[in-house]
């Protein structure tokens, strides 16, 4: 018997037939050139007059100029926040502020398309994942909280719950909406009422979501908006009228926030960085693994807290599934977010893309192997290729740093505990994947993996029914689903 | 030596209330056994580190028993040993963890004479200090009873959209340090301990100030009631020289912070930052109500974890 | 197409911890002192485990790529150029298949489009095919093996197939035995095939694995590693006789088996979804998927065929659509 003649075969797919590019319209988008705070109901100018720009990352070209809030600003939004919560949001019938937050869901619907192109343009996620995933999703997010708001009796068993007054949401440039969404839903459905930040750089889905809050006919000062960047963040943070922080970013600004909050009483939830462990047993459902390594990293380019970033694949399979990932890497297409075949858009601002830049550089400096997709880049605009490495250990700092980019650093194990020991070696814990068709060890691995969220045989799905956050540096708290009530509520006695 | 015999010997030096500087000999023809509290540490009782003692005064200022004063070093001896214990403890089964409280409390009851009196040294009347025996047994009752039913009661089957078998569960947040209610004697003590532990955590707690000897007596009755090494640590000392060193730990999931000072609860919550803690400060508590035992004081220890799995043929 | 010699010797087949050993045309049961050396393509294969949510959701995806203007009519000629124009059924008659052939090499008068691929019959048609489809380059397909269900003798089968090979066919489209599939007689059915391979002569092989009769992606994997170890030079989905028949999620197991099969060997294999696939725009799905499962070399009639009769008119009914601008009417197309 002959033995396996050619192991170096080579799929091809740079084919005769490529897919024509197939653009979103913009025809009916219509931004503003000027984006004003959200305060008591009303689009109000920033008291120090000044405002910066928002761009498009896949074009470089602005898209408009949004207000930047200094802590007048933020004083302005809390005190209206407060007012909002005395004189109504505390005291509306819990149907009826139910009915608000379905209002906003289904608004948010009909406004689906539009919310998608947008988030697009201003983050640079491809259209198919901003259409199908987080406008979708966001809606979902108000639609499963509105339900909530009447039945808060039933959430703290032997307990009364209670809200807590104004909720103070600072949100990152990853999810935009889908986070503004995640934040401000749970905190209404409880009572509270709320002053936002968006991230600067991402910031005009949110401001679109305040003119469906006013289309809503939201009681005014029940959710505010203000923009800006860490000042801003800081000066609500420090703010006194604030009863609770919600903060999604990284590990290092959630850091500060604990720290600017000690001594106080504010309740606080931190989703925070990742480094996950996506595990793949030689066992495995390889072709639907390989997928699942995929949706792992190269889920809006990479930028994901929850990212499987870290591969460990078993020894034995190593081989046949990095060559399956790289062959299927080639299929991915780079582009225009707004093109509805792209898989990867583009990298959300030029900051970021220096930082993954510089982790690259030095996962090659330190002896990593590097391989990258073949594909074309745009000339203009913020892109980094998929990119894989192998030949890294614990060691490497690639392996140890949230990159936050469409990079992943591939490790080998030989036995269960191998994999989840290195799993587990590493400050963050919001997240894993395991991937073996035994059930025994499905339950053994996952319950051993010090992670919030936990992905067996699929990666990276969210509902709004499920919670998610971190442990260890990962975060404080959960977010979604019935646990991710007690974020805004105390319970009482 | 032959621990037990030492232990049954300091039992009952204990429980004859016989103090350090030997008031209790007048009467008596033999010259009793004196007591030496040390710390409990990785299932051991070994002195601190730091080689220095403070004098424990009764309410009449009478010197009553030597303790040791707890350093960072011991702290951080107790850490790695609760971090060795802890997967193992949280592995034992749920229905495993309440028996081991259950026996804790059948212990404590068997040598609640013991308590009675080394609880009378921080100036409470017999009845008081013996209502307190009581309330601390059943404590560990109430908490022996939670271990497989907080999981029941705080988990969740989430109905996902997509063909998704979806759950959340609370698993122990890991180790946890803690600064017991310094002026609430053996109730306060266990009142921090058993939630903890019933949750699957290990911990190192800083024993109540106002009554370290009890503290160090219920280690004897910890050490007896089958709760392996390490689960729970206990350290002796001042909360104002190790409230940051408890925060301050790495290898520590959490900190819980039952003192009065507003300073030092500022200061567990900085600390904790550095690795993102989960800092609970709890106060105005009383802990011999209703209010000092509840299913929510184990879950500020515990991380809910969701699982996803596909569902398909 | 190459074929691939008959193999002879043992065959070591490990499907999910089971051993299966053939050895030649007779089962034996196994005995353990027999397995001295695992020999032959299959020595360290278990066949892998197949996540049905995982595959529905690849293909969710696969699905929403958007295929429009020059890359949409190169998508439509090649789709056309793919097509197995079939009819099998007990009514057919000469006269039938005449003008079904003349469908096959002229699908319109006016538009620019290739012939298809093939035309399908029941053996008893082949002759009639072949007659027909003289001077053009499209092979005439023959079902056999007492098609569909193929509850007949291996002898039976053996003859019908040698009896349609000597009419004239270029391939051959065999069923499995899938009741034997069921009962894990694997041997049996890998035998089957490989008899009816060396039946089929020159002619090329298709293997029906009749997905919708094995119920599991994970039965739809082992089929096709089983057929393909066994000698077929396509994997086909169905008959067109059962529901469901060609699905996208079993289409792509079975692209990813001949993925694997050629990564381990080198050898392509062809593949046939057949059934229910009867309009432009599922089948570019189907075309989208081979091209980013297999890559180019597979976007060929040689290693990816349709078997279908409605699927032509569709076909050209959006080439004029892509032409004209105007949406198309049936009563404008032959229906052959």
């Amino acid at each position: 018997m002959k033995k396996k003649k050619d192991n170096n075969v080579t799929l091809n797919f740079d084919t005769d037939w490529s897919y024509a590019p197939a653009p979103e319209s913009t025809g009916n988008i219509k931004l503003k050139d000027k984006y004003d705070h959200f305060i008591n109901g009303k689009f109000v100018a920033p008291s120090s007059g000044k405002y910066f720009e928002t761009i498009n990352p896949s074009t470089e070209a602005k898209l408009a100029m949004v207000a930047d809030a200094n802590a007048a600003d933020v004083d302005k939004a809390v005190k209206a926040a407060r007012t909002a919560y005395d004189n109504v949001w505390s005291k509306m019938k819990p149907s009826e502020r139910a009915k608000y937050i379905y209002r906003i869901a289904r608004m948010m619907q009909e406004r689906a398309r539009e919310l998608s192109i947008v988030e697009s343009m201003d983050g640079g996620k491809p259209i198919r994942e901003s259409r199908d995933i987080d406008i979708p999703l966001a809606a979902a997010h108000f639609f499963y909280y509105a339900g909530w708001a009447d039945k808060l009796e039933f959430a703290f068993p032997g307990r009364k719950a209670q809200s807590l007054g104004v909720a103070g949401q600072i949100i990152p440039w990853n999810f935009p909406l889908l986070m503004a969404a995640w934040k401000i839903a749970p905190a209404l459905a409880a009572g509270n009422t709320v002053v936002l930040k968006p991230a600067e750089t991402t910031p005009l889905t949110a401001l679109l979501l305040a003119e469906i809050m006013q289309d809503a006919g939201l009681p005014a000062g029940v959710v505010n908006i203000v923009t800006g960047a860490g000042a801003t963040g800081a000066a609500i943070v420090n703010h006194p009228g604030i009863h609770k922080i919600a903060f999604t970013g990284s590990t290092d600004v959630g850091k500060k926030i604990q720290r600017a909050l000690a001594g106080t009483d504010k309740k606080y939830t931190l989703e925070l960085g990742g480094k996950a462990a996506n595990i793949i047993f030689e066992d495995a459902a390889i072709d639907q693994a390989v997928e699942g390594i995929i949706n792992g990293i190269f889920f809006n380019q990479g930028h994901v807290c929850c990212a499987g970033s870290r591969l460990f694949v078993q020894e034995s399979v190593a081989p046949k599934v990095i060559r399956k990932l790289k062959d299927r890497i080639e299929t991915l297409i780079v582009g225009s977010p707004l093109d509805k075949n792209t898989d990867i858009g583009a990298i959300n601002s030029k900051m970021q893309l220096n930082k993954i830049k510089e982790l690259v550089k030095i996962g090659v400096d330190e002896g990593g192997e590097m391989w990258q997709s073949s594909c074309a880049l745009p000339k203009k605009g913020y892109w980094f290729r998929p990119t894989l490495f192998t030949g890294v250990a614990q060691s490497s700092r690639i392996v140890q740093e949230e990159i936050f980019g469409p990079v992943l650093a591939i490790q080998t194990f030989r036995t269960v505990d191998e994999a989840i020991e290195k799993a587990n070696n590493t400050p963050y814990g919001l997240s894993g994947g395991v991937w073996t068709d035994k059930g025994s060890r499905i339950f053994k691995v996952t319950s051993n993996l010090k992670a919030g969220v936990v992905w067996a045989n699929t990666y990276n799905k969210f509902d709004p029914t499920s919670p998610f956050g971190g442990y260890k540096e990962s975060g404080v708290g959960r977010e979604g689903g019935l646990h991710g009530l007690d974020a805004y509520l105390q319970a009482m006695e | 030596m032959d621990k037990n015999t030492k232990e049954e010997t300091i039992k009952k030096a204990a429980s004859n209330g016989v103090s350090v500087n030997g008031s209790g000999k007048a009467n008596s023809e033999r010259l009793k056994v004196l007591k030496t509290y040390k710390l409990y540490i990785d299932g051991k009782f070994p002195r601190t580190e730091s080689g220095h003692y403070f004098v424990f005064k009764d309410g009449q200022g009478k010197n009553v028993a030597n303790m040791c004063h707890g350093s960072r070093k011991d702290f951080r001896d107790a850490v790695v040993a609760a971090r060795k214990a802890q997967q193992g403890w949280a592995d034992k089964s749920a229905y495993n963890r309440g028996q081991i409280l259950y026996r804790m409390a059948e212990v404590l009851e068997g040598r609640s004479e013991q308590f009675v009196a080394e609880l009378q040294w921080s100036g409470l009347s017999a009845r008081e200090a013996s209502l307190q025996v009581e309330q601390s047994i059943d404590r560990l009752i109430h908490y022996a009873g939670w271990t497989d039913k907080f999981i029941q009661l705080f988990s969740s089957v989430n109905p996902v959209e997509s063909s998704h078998f979806n759950f959340s569960v609370p698993e122990p947040t890991g180790v946890v340090a803690a600064i017991a209610p310094p002026a609430s004697g053996l109730l306060g003590l266990i009142s921090v301990i058993a939630p903890i532990i019933a949750g699957g955590n290990t911990c190192v707690v800083l024993a109540p100030e106002g009554a370290p000897a009890p503290a160090i007596s219920f280690a004897e009755v910890l050490h007896s009631s089958d709760l392996p090494a390490g689960v729970v640590n206990l350290i002796t000392g001042f909360e104002k020289e190790l409230a940051g060193h408890f925060s301050l730990h790495m290898d520590v999931n959490a900190v819980w912070y039952c003192g009065n000072v507003a300073e030092h609860a500022k200061l567990v919550q900085t600390n904790a930052a550095d690795n993102v803690k989960r800092a609970i400060i709890t106060k105005d508590i009383k802990w011999n109500s209703a209010q000092g035992q509840s299913p929510y004081f184990i879950m500020k220890f515990q991380e809910i974890k969701t699982t996803w799995h596909p569902i398909g043929f | 197409m190459k074929r691939q010699p008959r193999m002879a010797g043992a065959f070591l087949l490990l499907f999910g911890g089971q051993l299966f050993l053939n050895f030649g045309q007779k089962n034996f049961e196994m005995k353990k002192a027999a397995i001295s050396k695992p020999t032959g393509l299959f020595d360290q294969q278990f066949v892998t485990p197949i996540d049905q949510v995982g595959v529905e959701e690849r293909v969710a995806r696969l699905c929403k790529r958007s295929i429009k203007t020059d890359s949409k009519v190169h998508a439509l000629k090649m789709a056309m150029s793919m097509i197995d124009l079939t009819t099998l059924e007990a009514r057919d008659t000469p006269g039938k298949v005449k003008q079904l052939c003349a469908k096959a090499k002229r699908p319109h008068e006016t538009l620019d489009v290739p012939a298809v691929a093939a035309v399908c019959v029941y053996p008893n048609m082949v002759k009639i095919a072949r007659e027909a489809l003289k001077g053009s380059l499209i092979h005439v397909a023959s079902v056999a093996t007492a098609f569909p269900s193929g509850m007949s003798n291996l002898k039976f089968k053996l003859t019908e197939t040698r009896w349609a090979v000597g009419e004239g066919a270029d391939e051959i489209d065999m069923v499995i035995s899938r009741g034997r599939f069921l009962t894990g007689e694997y041997n049996f059915v890998f035998d089957e095939i490989a008899a009816v391979k060396e039946a089929c002569g020159e002619a090329h092989l298709k293997v029906i694995l009749e997905t919708g009769e094995l119920t599991t992606l994970d039965n739809v994997r082992k089929a096709s590693e089983l057929a393909i170890h066994a000698g077929a030079d396509f994997i086909k989905t169905s008959t067109g006789k059962v529901q469901p028949a060609a699905t996208l999620p079993v289409t792509l197991v079975m692209l990813e088996t001949i993925r694997d099969h050629y990564y381990n060997t080198g050898k392509m294999i062809g593949m046939k979804p057949a059934g229910g696939i009867s309009t432009s725009k599922i089948a570019l799905q189907y075309l989208v998927m081979v091209r980013e499962t297999l890559g180019n070399a597979w976007l060929h009639a040689d290693y990816f065929r349709f078997g279908a009769s409605a699927l032509a008119n569709d076909l050209l009914m959006q080439l004029m659509k892509s032409q004209t601008g105007a949406y198309q009417s049936i009563d404008y197309f032959s229906k052959d």
